[in-house]
């Protein structure tokens, strides 16, 4: 994975973990890799790689068994709000750039519009 | 768990480590980075027992550097240090004979890894190979600090990745890794904290994720600061 080198690299791992999670890549319930495996698979740091799993259990995305590891939630309301957060974030970003273009949102419809067309 | 004290160490006609007085601790991968020549390789001697300071003290669990640390701190040099008649199988046996904590099990996986045969002769392998086999025996020890001085110089994309990994495959909380390059950029994601030597001179240990989190900067940004003097202002 190509990491962009100024933002935190937990965060860009955490969206890549949820993005796979949306997409089914990943599934409900399913057991991830541990932190040691995780590191190594996305090439980040230990520790990094431990505090994606903390943030992603934090926000209640997966949760861990004692001795056993880290599981993707079961609950597909959280995977439902997952997606819907990560649609806001998406337009922020797409808003942002529109409105520095001084495209107004009726002029952006329509653009998205012709696209679809 | 392993500290530096005041350490200097003089050449003939040159300082090449002044001072330099910091505390590494488990748990943690560390990158040392400053330009050619500002002292990084002299440290990591003197931490391996190679040379001594000509002044203050490096200590390992509260000893001084000696024979006995050597057992617990592996170093990888930069020089090619194999005779060249030696084969990769070779190479892991004379590693075996000098280090008990020499694991043939892992170094044959981390071969295997690396997709590097034992039966090949180490002088016709490419630096690409050279690079990986070096870093795959001195991992294969069990030891509890790793010093690697410029693992990824001269070896293109690929093999530095695989590098990498083999790294972060031996990382863990009871282990301090600290590896030496100029190659910043590459050891953005790997490395959690940062040493800066600069002039020879100790020039501050960050959090690389904080830079990120708290500063808004690369560990990039912050070497260029660092060693440029330069404003960082306007178009970066």
């Amino acid at each position: 994975m190509q990491y962009d080198s100024k933002i935190p690299i937990y965060l860009q791992v955490i969206d890549s973990i949820k993005t796979d999670i949306i997409n089914e890549r990943i599934k409900c319930g399913q057991k991830l890799p541990s932190s040691r495996e995780l590191a190594v698979t996305y090439t980040i740091n230990p520790n990094t790689a431990a505090r994606v799993y903390q943030e992603l259990e934090r926000e209640g995305v997966c949760y861990t068994k004692r001795g056993m590891g880290t599981f993707v939630t079961e609950d597909e309301g959280v995977i439902a709000m997952l997606k819907k957060e990560m649609a806001e974030e998406a337009l922020d970003v797409f808003l942002k750039s529109i409105s520095e273009l001084g495209i107004s949102i009726d002029e952006a419809i329509e653009l998205l519009k012709q696209r679809e067309e | 768990m392993l500290e530096s004290i005041e350490v200097t160490k003089k050449f003939v006609g040159k300082t090449a480590v002044d001072g330099i007085t910091m505390q590494l601790e488990p748990g943690h991968i560390y990158a040392m980075l400053g330009p050619n020549g500002s002292g990084k390789t002299t440290w990591m001697k003197m931490a391996a027992g190679l040379i001594k300071p000509t002044s203050g003290q490096i200590r390992y669990m509260g000893q001084p550097i000696s024979v006995e640390t050597k057992n617990d701190i592996a170093y990888m040099s930069t020089e090619p240090y194999f005779y060249d008649w030696m084969t990769v199988g070779d190479v892991g046996k004379y590693y075996a004979d000098f280090f008990k904590d020499f694991s043939m099990d892992k170094y044959d996986y981390l071969l295997e890894k690396m997709e590097l045969l034992k039966k090949l002769k180490v002088k016709s392998l490419s630096s690409g190979m050279m690079a990986k086999l070096k870093v795959a025996v001195t991992m294969a020890r069990d030891a509890k600090v790793y010093m690697l001085d410029e693992p990824l110089n001269g070896i293109d994309l690929l093999a530095r990745d695989s590098v990498m990994n083999m790294i972060l495959m031996s990382a863990d909380e009871g282990k301090t890794l600290l590896i030496s390059s100029h190659l910043v950029e590459e050891l953005e994601s790997v490395v959690d904290k940062a040493i800066f030597i600069k002039n020879s001179k100790f020039a501050g240990i960050y959090d690389v994720e904080a830079l990120r989190t708290e500063d808004n900067m690369s560990l990039a940004d912050k070497y260029r600061q660092v060693f440029s003097d330069v404003d960082m202002g306007g178009i970066q």
